[in-house]
């Protein structure tokens, strides 16, 4: 069963793309990952689902949320929406939780806000805290996000996100904001927990391994626009995009020591400046004439979807 | 929280302690013998001035006068006034009960009218915030006086709502005769009051932990009084207490202005009689209260943010 | 820009008073109290007759020249204290910050009014009084500047040079701290002008027959009881334009040197 779905999902800011065609599902229970470089779309995609677009943006397209439309969505239901349903893990947790409540407050804020009473959020919550690692529970609670190291801070967003057990989480680069060794607890914390809950999960991050280690398939975006969908467990061999080869090129770890580690030539697009055909062309080492002027489609291709020009084709395009 | 208090109390009585020596040593920096100053300038007869000297220990060294000074200030007798020939506790006592009131009620009127009409600029539409903006630019403009002679001006005048001088009798109508007084003194801070809370707002609506309380699927309400208002408390509670502590040397102009009997008229009557010794008690009772404010607000904000008990305090 | 046009304009009338005004301002023609707008008295006249133009624009030269030293003075005192505080840091420095904490306690006002009483109304005792209260107001915004400015790197270089602190301080630390100074000065400028005109207001400025603006809001005062409002509305808006004029500028000045307004 469909839980999400992007369908020509565009999204532009006072007259400026900001994504251009996002086409995209996630079925109930499955992780997807969206991966891409900085200012490609992928918070903005994330965003869309909630209705958390900036003043000023005008998206077309549609997103559903199961069976309904989210744009159609009331003020009521679009809250029933965020507080139950869906729930999102942001980027850094010292700006997302409020600095001057304590732990307690954000973590039964919501469910509060839902009629639970005082006594039994307080238990679900220190519930949640013990869930997701967190020792010490009743004295975390009394403390203030600024007695947290991030660490524990992002467990506590976790535990929140996961109070209402909901269908989807999103998470916008859950582990950017903190140290490498805690970077992967805190991904198998979510992940466990959220197969625990059910929960589908779109997880974006710009580091295609992490994504692929906790994702059941890889989507990866470039200049608003989603160039390539594959499983995960087949990302290295089934890559057939320009741009996920270059990018699986430039991690650490896939060249010899001593050897030059491959970049991606050119400086990242966003998807005003991108070319009017391939969104890539501008940068693709092998781009032909037909790339700059006509868009391809995302057309399956081995394990996958990919959308390039140059990809030897089996069946005739149908979209 | 108990450390954090003490230091806070403890530098406030330091710098009291401080004042107290600057205002009573300013006499001495004044030209001419101490004792004709306290006689306020007027001519008295030798027996008068011998009096003044014995009356002042002012043939005591500057320290042992000022330990006299402070002794009769701290066991309630500072004094008595060379030109009333009332004692100061007099003085004061039947004039601090107008002037606690004017405070109170320009304070009030700065907080609610500031704070609501900076919160309405910053959370509601652009039209709101344009009318707003434009009634505050002209209300920093007038100082307390422009707009005591205004309004006396319009409610002398033109409309007869609201007295135009006197203190007024009893509670009703001693508000009554205050009303006038708070508003030219509130205008320009309750301007600046809604200024900063506009600001503190936008400030606050534009942070992530707003945006992902939203994404938590919170009314809109909630969000605000939760998340907003409750995290910009803190800078605009700073800024109104300092306003309010400000307040207490505004008197002197709405009181004079209105012909209000209290503290701050006392004090320019006195001044402009050269009258010191009332002169030398309610300069540091005014800076005694803008500290004692100051403090107030710096331990309030401290229990809404607590993180400001690790910072250094500046 | 218009604003800078007030400022130059209410300068060069202050500036001139002596030679254009269009009567004495100090004469009395009790048959012409209350004079309505006329040719010969574009404003009117006061309870005395005398022409409130003629007064307007002398009394400009105290309004204008009482917050010109104050800011002036506070400026001077709080700047060479903000940069040797900066420049010798350590115990000093702690020293001064508590100095101007200190200081900060008395409201210009409630000091103004203090030192009034003590030298006597006037001129000189209330501009001297604020000038001594604007000091750490100035001096915090400077103290603050002169840091950042001694820890860049080339001051460091200077020093490694062999120039003297004197020479560092005077030659390239104040000249790089100038634009701020500018702008404190001139926000600075439209709040000793408050101030000022409040104690003129209350009487312990300047004493009659002088036409300072504020002195001349409080005379007016009787007036307005009696119906003729012009003396109080006219020296309040001359004190109000010229406040806000110079705060326009000095705000158009802070967004381009930096600095904000309080």
């Amino acid at each position: 069963m469909t839980m999400l779905e992007f369908d020509h999902l565009r999204v532009e800011i006072n007259g400026r793309p900001i994504l251009r065609d996002v086409t995209l599902s996630v079925a109930a229970g499955e992780a997807v990952g969206l991966v891409g470089e900085s200012g490609s779309g992928k918070s903005m995609t994330v965003k869309s689902v909630l209705r958390l677009l900036p003043p000023g943006a005008r998206a077309t397209g549609t997103v559903r949320f199961g069976d309904t439309d989210v744009h159609t969505l009331d003020g009521a239901g679009l809250r029933r929406m965020r507080s139950q349903d869906v729930a999102m893990v942001f980027q850094d947790p010292r700006a997302t939780v409020n600095p001057v409540r304590t732990i307690g407050d954000f973590l039964t804020e919501v469910l509060r806000d839902q009629g639970v009473s005082r006594s039994d959020a307080r238990t679900r919550a220190a519930g949640l805290l013990a869930d997701v690692g967190v020792d010490h529970v009743a004295r975390r609670l009394r403390q203030r996000p600024h007695e947290l190291s991030g660490g524990l801070l992002q467990r506590v967003v976790i535990a929140a996100a996961l109070a209402t057990s909901p269908k989807l989480i999103l998470a916008d680069e859950p582990t950017t904001a903190l140290d490498v060794t805690t970077q992967e607890e805190v991904v198998a914390i979510l992940n466990e927990r959220r197969r625990e809950h059910g929960s589908a999960l779109l997880f974006i991050s710009h580091d295609l391994e992490l994504a692929a280690a906790v994702c059941d398939r890889i989507a990866v975006m470039y200049a608003g626009e989603i160039v390539e969908i594959l499983p995960a467990d087949r990302l290295h061999e089934d890559a057939r995009h320009p741009y996920t080869q270059a990018l699986l090129r430039s991690r650490p770890g896939t060249v010899a020591p001593g050897e030059r580690l491959a970049t991606v030539p050119g400086s990242p697009q966003s998807a005003f400046d991108a070319p009017a055909g391939c969104v890539f062309a501008d940068r693709c080492p092998q781009a032909a004439g037909l790339c700059r002027d006509v868009r391809p489609a995302l057309l399956p291709i081995d394990s996958g979807l990919a959308a390039c020009h140059l990809l030897p084709r089996e069946t005739p395009s149908v979209a | 929280m108990i450390w954090f208090v003490a230091r806070k109390l403890g530098g406030m009585l330091a710098t009291v302690a401080v004042a107290s020596v600057v205002i009573f040593g300013a006499l001495y920096l004044a030209p001419g013998d101490p004792a004709s100053i306290l006689a306020g300038g007027h001519e008295v007869t030798p027996a008068t001035m011998a009096a003044i000297r014995a009356q002042y220990h002012l043939d005591d060294p500057f320290w042992v006068q000022y330990g006299h000074w402070l002794g009769g200030l701290l066991t309630g007798d500072p004094g008595t006034s060379m030109v009333l020939k009332e004692p100061v506790t007099t003085l004061i006592s039947s004039r601090i009960g107008t002037t606690a009131l004017l405070v109170a009620y320009a304070s009030v009127v700065i907080l609610v009218i500031g704070v609501v009409s900076g919160v309405l600029a910053g959370a509601a539409g652009k039209v709101v915030d344009g009318a707003l903006t434009v009634v505050t630019t002209i209300l920093m403009a007038a100082p307390a006086f422009v707009a005591a002679i205004l309004l006396i001006w319009i409610f002398a005048t033109k409309l007869s709502w609201f007295p135009v001088f006197g203190s007024g009798e009893g509670f009703g109508d001693r508000i009554h005769h205050l009303t006038l007084p708070a508003l030219a003194l509130s205008g320009g801070y309750l301007a600046y009051v809604s200024r900063i809370t506009r600001t503190e707002v936008r400030a606050e609506l534009a942070a992530d932990h707003v945006a992902a309380a939203r994404a938590r699927g919170l009314p809109r309400l909630a969000v605000l009084r939760r998340h907003v208002l409750r995290n910009a408390a803190p800078p605009i509670l700073a800024v109104s207490g300092v306003t309010v502590a400000g307040l207490f040397a505004g008197t002197a102009v709405a009181e004079q202005a209105f012909g209000v009997s209290g503290l701050g008229s006392l004090l320019v009557q006195s001044a402009a009689r050269q009258d010191l010794v009332v002169v030398q008690v309610l300069s540091l009772l005014l800076v005694a209260a803008f500290l004692v404010v100051n403090m107030l607000v710096d331990v309030l904000n401290a229990v809404l943010d607590p993180r400001l008990l690790t910072e250094r305090t500046a | 820009m218009a604003a800078a046009v007030v400022c130059v304009l209410v300068v060069l009338l202050a500036l001139l008073a002596p030679w254009i005004t269009p009567h004495d301002p100090t004469a009395v023609d009790p048959l012409n109290a209350y004079a309505p707008f006329t040719g010969d008295h574009p404003l009117g006249t006061d309870d005395l007759g005398r022409d409130l133009l003629s007064r307007l624009m002398a009394g400009a030269r105290t309004s204008l020249a009482g917050p010109l030293i104050v800011v002036l003075a506070a400026g001077t005192a709080g700047t060479a204290l903000a940069v040797t505080a900066a420049w010798f840091g350590g115990w000093f420095d702690a020293a001064v910050s508590r100095l101007l904490d200190i200081l900060f306690a008395f409201p210009g006002l409630v000091l103004a009014i203090t030192v009034a009483a003590i030298f006597g109304a006037g001129f000189t005792a209330p501009v001297v009084a604020l000038s001594l209260a604007f000091v750490p107001m100035i001096a915090r915004v400077m103290r603050a500047a002169a840091l950042r400015e001694r820890n860049l790197p080339y001051i460091e270089a200077l020093r490694v040079q062999g120039f003297s602190g004197w020479h560092i301080c005077l030659r390239h630390l104040l000249p790089n701290l100038a634009p701020l100074l500018v702008v404190q000065a001139a926000i600075g400028f439209g709040y000793a002008m408050i101030d000022l005109a409040s104690i003129s207001f209350l009487g312990l400025g300047l004493q009659p027959p002088a036409s300072d603006w504020g002195l001349m809001i409080a005379n007016g005062q009787p007036s307005i009881l009696a119906g003729f409002p012009q003396q109080s509305i006219e020296a309040a808006v001359a004190v109000v334009i010229t406040v806000v004029a110079f705060t326009v500028v000095a705000e158009r000045l802070a967004e381009r040197f930096g600095g904000g307004v309080r």
